[in-house]
């Protein structure tokens, strides 16, 4: 018989907050939620921001208390305080952000804790560690200090600090929604494996859908309740109720349900790669049912606008190289040479994995280092000249920094988002104004201008914070992965927003290591890495040479890999092609012209 | 600026320095200290100061690593000493004022610079030799006996390595929102002393509400890992004192005897050199 790890029983749970105006009033987080997870599986928790997946999961480590129902943890009931400690001995948790959930100041030392705190005698503890240590493929970083660890490194720290305690279920509370892919990839196989050869229950919180893919069973939520429960295939077979709870397909899935409705025999649900693949090639082998209606034969073409690559440069690099710690003996090349133009209205891509230097280039960009050498023009002007009056760089240059919400900090909306017009001069009612419409831009709601920025949800503070910048009114924007820790609905709503400024003129240059959303927005494509710019184009033309962006550390859209294969197995497909879209017009077109 | 303080700084490296427990080290640094306050006499500084340099030898902590860290303390120390130099008294060798330079200033400004300059040392060699968690842990064990007293030790000790943990992690956030509402066009280099200290609301209303944050995160995370107080815990790192401690103690020790034997022995050394340098100028005056 197989066991129960967890099981919820109606659980609800509400909690009373205080108004401004002295009224209380109750939020619903969690509302009759069932939910039984048998020992060794892999379960994920889908669900858009603010939809109580997070409130859930702390009831499972006896950190919040049901109002209403009960959880029962390997048999322990959670709101007897006598078990408080064998239940979060026995489902370990670990946290979304890296650096806040690491106590000790030495690797080993934080992988000891939980192990301490339970009693456990010296020896024990040791090994304890070096197991766990290994298993996660960290015991040589055993005594290194975490802040010089990669985030994807510090959440296979902790998922060690947890396996010391040996957990029988471990939560995953949005372990990846602060890392890059490298980092992401690292940690999901590590849970992975824990599930597979440990045999440890997974209970993994998750807004990327392709994290979900891997798992026995899918629950999503949407307003503190289950919505939706099966297997994986099950739920990525069910686009329209997805979008219904503000979540969507992964990619592969995405492709295949297109090819379908078009009319290839595609069934639904596919989740990997290699699957779709298999089915794309028996459709060419005769699969493809008669349509009358016939995709037209037009090739998938590239409607961006690439033409503001001749116009003139609004911003200039030259030669510019940066050296932190310079002239020490710890110096460390962190931008060498680069020369870049970047002309008005494009919408460029800055892409690199965590260390490359993008970072370092854009804050060079606007004046916020100084370079070791180089320069940099705005609009012909030398911007690091002793003459040159800052305040107009900054009006004509926005910057906005990963995690913009944390910068926030007036009184309210309207107030924190006048603080860059006001600094460049202008009157208060003046100030106002810009802040106005920059709010309006962002799509902030009027009735939230007076609330406290602290108030706002995650999403919300994240455009308020956007509209800061965007109120200096700049003619270049610059954006340090602005979509990092959103759930699809807001990175959707970031993008969209983008394209709509492009539109109207404004030059943006977004940083990210997402290859999906770079391919997807970007007119060029800029590589960097080891402080060099290592190609340079069209996203077609970068993302043509998967190889070499391997070799450093980055990929290529999963569709590009999709024809990739497809035209090795024979199909004649175009190779470079980087978006969802463009893929199914091309696969149909060749599975169509091969028949 | 800030990352030149070499103080709160661990040096990794295998020496007899580093293996030694960490109560070994701070009763030791405490011993050292005691040595330069129990004497005013530059004999005794001589001693202080052949110690120290045989300790910095011994922990294999480069010179220049050291010296680096001191350039932030340097001018309060030259400060320090310019202000005993003219508020000594005693014989006057030159007068300027209502200020006066004496023999005695001179010399007291001498022996308060060697102290300062070998206290900091000193105190940098411990927290150079042992990681900020072994330093913490020592303490909690030295002050253990304080529990009787009701003092919380065990939650000091804990408080003492988040903070120290965390102090790097605050120092790049702190960085980071600076440059953020910079290019927001904050201006941090005001010249009207109000505008500036007004300036730096936008980077400090963040700064507090991100250690909050992360405050609340880390309580969460210290709690889902089985933390409940400093009751039924046990300890990874145990502290056990070893030959080489009780070795380190009679050194430390011995060395406490000599220099107090040398500060009575020439105890009478300041007066007769003061004595004869009176002698020889006789005070004279611009």
């Amino acid at each position: 018989m197989e066991q129960t790890i967890v099981k919820m029983d109606r659980i609800s749970y509400t909690y009373t907050r205080e108004e401004d105006d002295g009224e209380t009033g109750v939020t619903t987080a969690l509302n009759g939620v069932d939910l039984l997870v048998k020992a060794g599986d892999f379960i994920t928790i889908l669900g858009h921001n603010g939809s109580g997946k997070s409130t859930l999961a702390k009831h499972i480590n006896a950190l919040l208390f049901p109002t209403e129902g009960c959880v029962i943890v390997d048999g322990y009931d959670t709101s007897d305080e006598k078990n408080t400690l064998a239940v979060r001995q026995c489902a370990g948790m670990i946290f979304q952000n890296p650096d806040n959930q690491i106590i000790g100041t030495v690797v080993e030392e934080d992988v000891g804790f939980g192990p301490e705190n339970m009693g456990v005698e010296s020896g024990e503890i040791w090994k304890r560690v070096e197991e766990s240590l290994k298993t996660v493929g960290m015991y040589e970083y055993r005594k290194a200090s975490p802040n010089k660890l990669s985030g994807g490194q510090k959440q296979r720290i902790s998922i060690a600090g947890v396996l010391a305690m040996h957990p029988k279920c471990i939560i995953l509370d949005e372990p990846t929604a602060m890392l890059d892919p490298k980092g992401r990839k690292e940690v999901i196989q590590a849970v992975r494996d824990l599930n597979k050869s440990e045999g440890i229950t997974i209970i993994l919180i998750t807004h990327y859908m392709e994290e979900a893919v891997y798992s026995d069973r899918i629950f999503v939520m949407d307003r503190g309740e289950i919505v939706m429960q099966g297997t994986p295939k099950e739920i990525f077979s069910q686009e329209e109720k997805l979008k219904k709870h503000h979540m969507t397909l992964p990619v592969v899935t995405q492709i295949a349900l297109r090819l379908k409705e078009a009319g290839a025999g595609i069934p639904d649900g596919i989740l990997s790669l290699k699957e779709l693949e298999e089915y794309i090639l028996s459709a060419k082998a005769g699969l493809f049912p008669e349509t009358e209606d016939t995709v037209t034969g037009e090739t998938a073409e590239n409607v961006r606008n690439t033409e503001p690559r001749n116009a003139e440069a609004i911003l200039e690099a030259k030669e510019l190289s940066y050296e932190y710690e310079a002239n020490t003996s710890m110096s460390v090349k962190a931008l060498d040479g680069i020369d870049l133009k970047i002309p008005a209205g494009q919408f460029a891509g800055i892409a690199g994995h965590t260390g490359s230097g993008k970072t370092t280039l854009v804050q060079l960009l606007d004046k916020l280092l100084t370079p070791s050498s180089g320069t940099v023009y705005l609009n012909g002007e030398d911007i690091f000249d002793r003459k040159y009056d800052t305040k107009k760089l900054r009006r004509s240059v926005g910057i906005v920094f990963q995690y913009p919400e944390y910068q926030l900090f007036e009184e309210t909306v309207l107030k924190d988002v006048s603080f860059g017009p006001g600094n460049l001069g202008l009157s208060e009612k003046e100030a106002e104004e810009a802040a106005r419409k920059a709010l309006g831009q962002v799509g902030m709601k009027e009735k939230d201008f007076s609330v406290s920025p602290f108030e706002l949800s995650g999403g919300q503070k994240r455009r308020v914070a956007i509209a800061g910048v965007l109120a200096m009114n700049p003619e270049v924007l610059i954006l340090d992965e602005p979509t990092a820790g959103l759930d699809p609905e807001g990175r959707d709503e970031i993008f969209s927003l983008l394209k709509t400024l492009q539109k109207n003129g404004m030059t943006v240059i977004l940083v990210s290591h997402s290859m999906e959303d770079i391919a997807k927005y970007v007119d060029r494509m800029i590589v960097m890495d080891n402080g060099k710019i290592r190609f340079d184009g069209k996203p077609e033309e970068v993302f043509a040479r998967v190889g070499e962006l391997e070799k450093i550390g980055l990929a290529a859209p999963e569709v590009t890999y999709l024809l990739r294969d497809l035209r090795a197995s024979g199909l004649p497909v175009n190779e470079n092609i980087i978006t969802a879209e463009a893929a199914v017009k091309e696969i149909l077109n060749a599975l169509q012209s091969g028949r | 600026m800030l990352k030149d303080i070499t103080l709160g700084q661990y040096y990794q490296a295998d020496s007899v320095l580093h293996r030694l427990d960490p109560r070994t080290k701070i009763v030791g640094t405490l011993i050292y200290m005691v040595s330069l306050f129990v004497f005013n006499n530059l004999i005794c500084y001589m001693f202080a100061g052949i110690f120290l340099l045989t300790v910095i030898a011994l922990s294999k902590i480069p010179v220049k690593f050291m010296m680096r860290g001191m350039r932030s303390v340097i001018f309060p120390m030259l400060f320090t000493m310019i202000y005993n130099i003219f508020l000594g008294k005693g014989t006057v060798i030159a007068e300027l004022g209502i200020f006066a330079i004496t023999y005695e200033g001179i010399h007291m400004a001498v022996c308060m610079f060697i102290r300062l300059l070998f206290l900091v040392m000193g105190s940098a060699v411990l927290t150079l030799t042992t990681t900020p968690s072994r330093l913490t842990d020592g303490l909690e064990s030295l002050l253990k006996p304080l529990k009787l007293f009701r003092v919380p030790v065990h939650e000091i000790a804990m408080m003492m390595s988040i903070a120290l943990r965390f102090i790097p992690i605050l120092m790049e956030e702190a960085d980071r929102i600076m440059k953020a509402q910079k290019a927001r066009g904050a201006d941090f280099e005001a010249k009207n002393p109000i505008k500036r200290v007004k300036s730096l609301i936008p980077v400090l209303v963040p700064l507090f509400v991100s250690a909050f944050r992360r405050a609340g995160d880390l309580a969460l995370a210290m709690e889902a890992r089985c933390y409940h107080g400093g009751d039924g815990r046990t300890r990874m790192k145990v502290m056990k004192y070893k030959a080489a401690d009780i070795v380190s103690f009679v050194i430390f020790l011995m060395y406490l005897g000599a220099v107090i034997s040398t500060g009575i022995l020439f105890r009478d050394l300041l007066p007769f050199v003061i004595g004869i340098l009176a002698q020889r100028f006789t005070a004279f005056s611009f």
